[in-house]
């Protein structure tokens, strides 16, 4: 059997590919949390919970509905991005003129009473969902199983990051996000409706959230607590890559699931700790972040 | 014959009328009542001391300050409850003092983000030939300009956009003698090709050069209007109102 450094060369891929899909989770809630503190100034300690109920939308669309994957892709995101939009000018949009911590504080909330209500419902063990027929088997790579499930999500994943990113950095409409995360009295001057702008930029980054929990949910267990045990570490990919950039949001979600996944092959003890430890150290030498701007 | 159709509209009601305008900054009461028209076609000024108001008041007209009370009537609709998008929508265009680049945008994208609100703005062709110094710089970051390309950029911006009347907050502030003259001549252009203008200044020989008629302001009121031929004539008055 090959050896890299003494390591089989299968646990290294094996472990590399889950870093990758770690890190494709990572990078598409990161997105969302980077989109909407640029725009709104808030934290969003939401994502988590919202993560978890694009998961529990597709298991309850496929257990109670018969509604399968492909239609959960479209229909969790569009729902849960209409619930997000539902918050902001119910609740977030009074918080705008008041210190960061307010918003901060209602979010986690947020978070703590949703989670709270899906397991009151549902109970914390964790519900399977079914692997849509299409991605049964694996490719097979020679060096190592690729299953396709997981293939899948990297590249979808991949995909909507960059959209995401072209669309914010190449765009007339990303152009005007752009403007308004700078200065939203001058954008609003010229007679574009921000707040119509900041809802839906909320409404969008939910929307994110939901879609990566519709991908997790063949893979992960759809639990009441999924969201929170994810958030944590994304919250530190978010500061590692520095709050507000959209390109760092999405290189460092990938870069840190793989270091996580290849701290596991290496140093397993420090694989839980490795991305805060990283954490640490930007946030002595680079404050800002990796890509952040200080503001 | 147009000048003649211009002149009796403008006798008709003015395009911008502001009665009573009061404005506040949370607690602090900014102005006090202020009075004043401006006439479609014309270039009107609002000199003053610092914290006269100045800049308050164009603030005001573009629906920017969080707590205004008066009347603002444009183009025959009274604006002093809009939101300042919808104020943007009806054609007041807004060049803020500190005049708002991006600096995430580059020359191209700043030029072109505020949205078209009517028919008639320049085409970008034109606005390269008042500024040609935009084109050269099309693909650089937009604060990256110096201080007199930025201030081109953002008057070159709102003329795109059809807005009929522009406010423009100290265009020739901290800039080079041979810009100041630039951006005279850039203002003459524009109302030749029939901008309506309100400018706000601190530098009355500048203002002279381009406005018809001035607006003194103090303490948040408009306490004197001179036309730009008796300013001449009133200097003396100008110095004492403006401790120059």
């Amino acid at each position: 059997m090959t050896e890299i450094f003494g390591i089989p060369t299968q646990a290294l891929a094996g472990q590399l590919l889950i870093g990758l899909i770690n890190g494709a989770f990572y990078a598409m809630l990161s997105l969302g949390l980077a989109v909407i503190f640029g725009l709104l100034n808030i934290i969003n300690f939401t994502h988590g919970a919202q993560y978890m109920m694009g998961a529990f939308a597709a298991w309850l669309l496929l257990s109670k509905l018969g509604i399968g994957y492909w239609w959960s892709l479209l229909i969790a995101p569009v729902a849960l991005g209409a619930f997000g939009v539902l918050i902001e000018r119910t609740m977030l949009s009074r918080l705008y003129k008041l210190d960061h911590l307010y918003g901060l504080l209602l979010t986690f909330g947020l978070a703590l009473v949703l989670q709270g209500l899906f397991q009151n419902e549902y109970g914390s063990s964790g519900q399977p969902y079914r692997l849509p027929q299409e991605f049964a088997g694996a490719f097979d790579l020679g060096f190592m199983m690729l299953p396709r499930y997981r293939a899948w999500v990297v590249v979808a994943s991949l995909i909507v990051c960059l959209t995401t990113w072209y669309v914010i950095e190449r765009t007339k409409l990303g152009s005007y996000l752009r403007a308004a995360t700078e200065n939203p009295t001058v954008v609003q001057a010229f007679g574009v409706n921000v707040p119509r702008m900041i809802t839906l930029t909320y409404g969008f980054g939910v929307g994110l959230a939901a879609l990566a929990g519709v991908m997790a949910a063949p893979i992960y267990q759809v639990s009441p607590q999924m969201g929170a045990n994810l958030i944590i570490v994304v919250f530190a990919v978010v500061v590692i890559g520095g709050m507000g950039s959209i390109g760092g949001a999405i290189l460092t979600g990938f870069g840190l699931g793989v270091i996580e996944g290849l701290t596991k092959v290496f140093y397993p003890e420090a694989s839980n700790t490795v991305i805060f430890v990283i954490m640490v150290i930007v946030l002595l030498i680079r404050p800002a972040g990796l890509f952040g701007k200080e503001r | 014959m147009a000048d003649a159709a211009i002149a009796r509209e403008s006798t008709t009601a003015p395009m911008l009328a502001v009665r009573g305008l009061n404005a506040w900054y949370g607690e602090s009461h900014i102005l006090h009542g202020v009075d004043f028209d401006v006439a479609r076609g014309e270039v009107v000024t609002l000199l003053g001391r610092n914290g006269a108001g100045k800049t308050t008041t164009l603030k005001s007209i573009m629906g920017i300050v969080p707590r205004r009370e008066g009347s603002i009537v444009f183009e025959g609709r009274e604006t002093i409850r809009m939101s300042s998008n919808r104020i943007a929508q009806s054609g007041i265009a807004w060049c803020p003092e500190e005049r708002g680049i991006f600096a995430s945008l580059d020359v191209e994208e700043n030029l072109m983000l505020p949205p078209v609100v009517g028919e008639g703005g320049l085409p970008v062709a034109q606005i390269f030939e008042l500024f040609p110094n935009l084109r050269e710089r099309l693909h650089s970051p937009g604060t990256k300009l110096s201080g007199g390309e930025q201030q081109m950029l953002a008057i070159g911006r709102i003329l795109r956009t059809g807005a009929r009347l522009l406010l423009l907050d100290e265009p020739t502030e901290g800039l080079a003698p041979v810009i100041v003259q630039q951006i005279g001549r850039t203002i003459a252009k524009l109302k030749e090709r029939g901008f309506t203008i309100l400018l706000v200044e601190q530098n009355f020989r500048f203002a002279a050069t381009v406005a018809d008629r001035h607006y003194v302001m103090e303490h948040g009121r408009i306490i004197d209007m001179i036309p730009n031929e008796a300013l001449g004539a009133s200097m003396g008055k100008l110095h004492d109102y403006l401790g120059v």
